[in-house]
């Protein structure tokens, strides 16, 4: 789960994790409230919205007078911003961030992230902050430091010292790096992050370590225990069909294609994407219904999808094994009559209990074209959309 | 012969008392999986049909001589359940249950690391050797017993690979599914030698997908260390960059972990390659046969 960067910056203040002083804001008026309490300026605007790449989207101004605050908010504010990681339709700015500006004398990069080749946490960091960290990986590999830490010892001195003197800080900056790295350490394995990145981690004129930036990625899967998180999910970020697909427990993704798809299991649901796209359609979402989904959810899940309005066929693709067939069926019947089926639907099913539930959609008689196998459910639903 | 389970393994279930422990542990002893004992703490000395249950593993291990594990206990007590059986040392412990949190998995990981036992999973459908022993929910009826090694990291995309094999006419020596998570206990690698060694085993598919390197780092294996044939297959190739598909692991993270670059990788390294589903089984039979 994603959280907008005042978030993140104040989750880091309770850690003693300095980061500039600012809040949010949610109109002009307030923006200028916070920015009159900053004490001076330049006052930076900051776009919240979960993605990155907001400078150079025009998200992100330097305000030198009040007036300037106030005109930068408002132009802000209510703006569709496009970053390369938005995609081309853009995020609407409903919120901004205030704070004040800083003398920067170095930008630094620093990130905490689990790796999964080693089964660690692993720290990254590189002289080169503000830059596109991956680019520094690939032209630059000897610019970047990683350090493993055993999660049952935690960080140790020693790695501290590894980062702080790689990244080449001043013995004056030295002690409050090392503070900072070590309650993001433990910052992250309270939270059960997944990744916190600072880009860019600065160093300020009198040598003091600042996060400029925040991004924070918590495990969905701990947030069980952290019910205080769960405040601070923002809708606003979501697709709303995501939203309610996710009501049901069901893994859906939208997407931009017209061919709608109702698979169990993730891996089996990504190559009916791609069966889809390699029979010349293209696939409108990303539908796993699960090993055991029930008829109630398999409902649902036609219901989404059959909402959708750029969806033009259907392709359900079902191999049974927990989530037997007639149960699938079933949930398929109740959907279709509730709902009423107006678009070409191809169904694919195999494994437990599969005559069962190919009888339940005969006997319901539904409009429903069924494929034999899965080669031949693409040619029969590629066909359907042509 | 066959890697990790034979007709001889003698298994537990944690978690035997649930839903899905006893749906699961049933269909096992069905498909004639030596289950000898299950555990749910509080429930010991309770019997699921005829299998006696336990409060802990130790007692299980102690009473039955069960060497290997099938995990289905909530996400929230997964790492738990697998260093409760590491402990009490079962060698084979299969974890079924998805959603367990990255960061245990990654203490689970440090945990096991001294003790002599595989984990397999988590998030995964298990293992089966056909027709002698099934630790997993996978449908019995779709394997066949013969030469093939199948080792993936999804369930039911596994499930048609199989299908498709034995529909082909090819059966299976063992198949492997090793979990979707970003940290699992067994890799891609593991089997891979496995097989490789299994004299059982002649041909061997691999079912890759987005997320990790882990595809990669196999097929770099395979170049250097494998004799035996190899079709490969990875889903995802029309995902989109930064979403979770799914499975926890399944994610394009910057440029990382695409389909086009684990396509790439299989095919510098001498992996027959499969890019369309539908097609597998018969792929797998031109190469198998050649």
């Amino acid at each position: 789960m994603k959280i907008h960067e005042y978030q993140a910056k104040e989750l880091f203040r309770a850690y003693h994790i300095p980061v500039p002083e600012g809040r949010a804001a949610f109109s002009a008026e307030e923006a200028k409230e916070i920015a009159s309490g900053l004490g001076g300026f330049p006052v930076v605007v900051k776009a919240q919205i979960h993605a990155g790449g907001r400078g150079k989207g025009g998200g992100v101004k330097l305000a030198f007078s009040m007036d300037e605050v106030e005109a930068l908010s408002k132009s802000i504010l209510g703006m569709t911003l496009v970053t390369h990681q938005t995609g081309p339709q853009g995020r609407l700015v409903k919120k901004l961030l205030i704070e004040a500006g800083q003398k920067i004398k170095k930008e630094l990069y620093l990130s905490l992230l689990v790796d999964r080749a080693t089964a660690s946490v692993v720290i990254m960091a590189s002289r080169d902050g503000g830059m596109n960290i991956e680019e520094v990986a690939e032209k630059t590999p000897e610019r970047i430091i990683k350090v493993h830490v055993d999660p049952l010892m935690g960080i140790q001195g020693y790695q501290l010292r590894q980062v702080g003197f790689g990244l080449a800080l001043p013995p004056a900056a030295m002690k409050a790096f090392s503070g900072l790295l070590s309650n993001l350490y433990a910052f992250f394995m309270a939270h059960d992050c997944s990744l916190v990145e600072i880009n860019p981690l600065i160093l300020t004129a009198d040598d003091r370590v600042l996060a400029l930036d925040a991004k924070v990625d918590f495990d969905s899967n701990a947030l069980y225990r952290h019910k205080d998180l769960l405040a601070l999910r923002d809708l606003d970020e979501e697709d709303p069909q995501e939203i309610e697909a996710s009501k049901y427990s069901l893994n859906y993704i939208n997407l931009d294609g017209n061919v709608g798809n109702i698979v169990n299991g993730a891996g089996l649901a990504m190559a009916t994407m791609d069966i889809i796209k390699n029979a010349g359609a293209s696939p409108a979402n990303f539908m796993d219904v699960g090993g055991g989904a029930s008829s109630e959810q398999v409902e649902n899940a036609f219901r989404i999808i059959l909402a959708d309005d750029k969806v033009k066929a259907i392709l359900i693709n079902i191999f049974g094994g927990i989530l037997r067939c007639d149960v699938f069926a079933r949930g398929v019947v109740e959907a279709a009559r509730k709902t009423g089926v107006n678009i070409p639907v191809v169904v694919r099913m195999e494994g437990t209990n599969v005559d069962e539930g190919k009888k339940i959609l005969k006997d319901a008689g539904l409009n429903l074209i069924s494929a034999l196998d899965i080669a031949d459910a693409a040619e029969k639903i590629a066909a359907a959309v042509r | 012969m066959s890697i990790f389970v034979s007709k001889d393994t003698r298994v537990l279930v944690q978690g035997i008392t649930g839903n899905e422990g006893s749906f699961h542990a049933r269909q096992c002893l069905a498909y004639g999986t030596r289950i000898v004992a299950g555990v749910t703490p509080g429930k010991g000395g309770q019997k699921m049909d005829e299998v006696p249950v336990f409060n802990t593993v130790q007692e299980a291990v102690k009473a039955t001589g069960a060497t290997a594990s099938l995990i289905f206990v909530p996400p929230a007590f997964g790492a738990d359940a697998i260093m409760e059986a590491a402990d009490a040392g079962v060698k084979l412990i299969v974890t079924i249950t998805e959603g367990i949190p990255i960061l245990d998995m990654v203490k689970v990981k440090k945990f096991l690391a001294p003790r002599s036992c595989r984990l397999i999973g988590p998030n995964c459908p298990g293992i089966i050797t056909p027709d002698e022993c099934k630790i997993g929910i996978m449908p019995g009826i779709i394997h066949k017993k013969g030469h093939i090694g199948v080792v993936s990291r999804s369930g039911t995309l596994t499930y048609e690979v199989v299908d498709q094999l034995t529909k082909n006419g090819m059966g299976q020596s063992t198949c492997i599914g090793i979990g979707g998570d970003p940290v699992n206990g067994t890799h891609f690698i593991d089997v891979l030698k496995a097989f490789q060694e299994d004299d059982e085993t002649q041909g061997i598919v691999m079912v890759g997908e987005i997320g990790g390197s882990a595809e990669e780092d196999a097929a770099a294996y395979i170049k250097a260390h494998l004799t035996k044939p190899v079709v490969g297959f990875i889903a995802g190739l029309t995902a989109p960059p930064g979403r979770r598909m799914g499975h926890a692991g399944a994610i394009i993270s910057g440029s990382g972990g695409t389909a086009a670059a684990k396509i790439a990788a299989f095919r510098e390294n001498g992996i027959h390659v499969c890019e369309n589903l539908g097609r597998i089984g018969r792929i797998c039979k031109d190469v198998f046969s050649g």
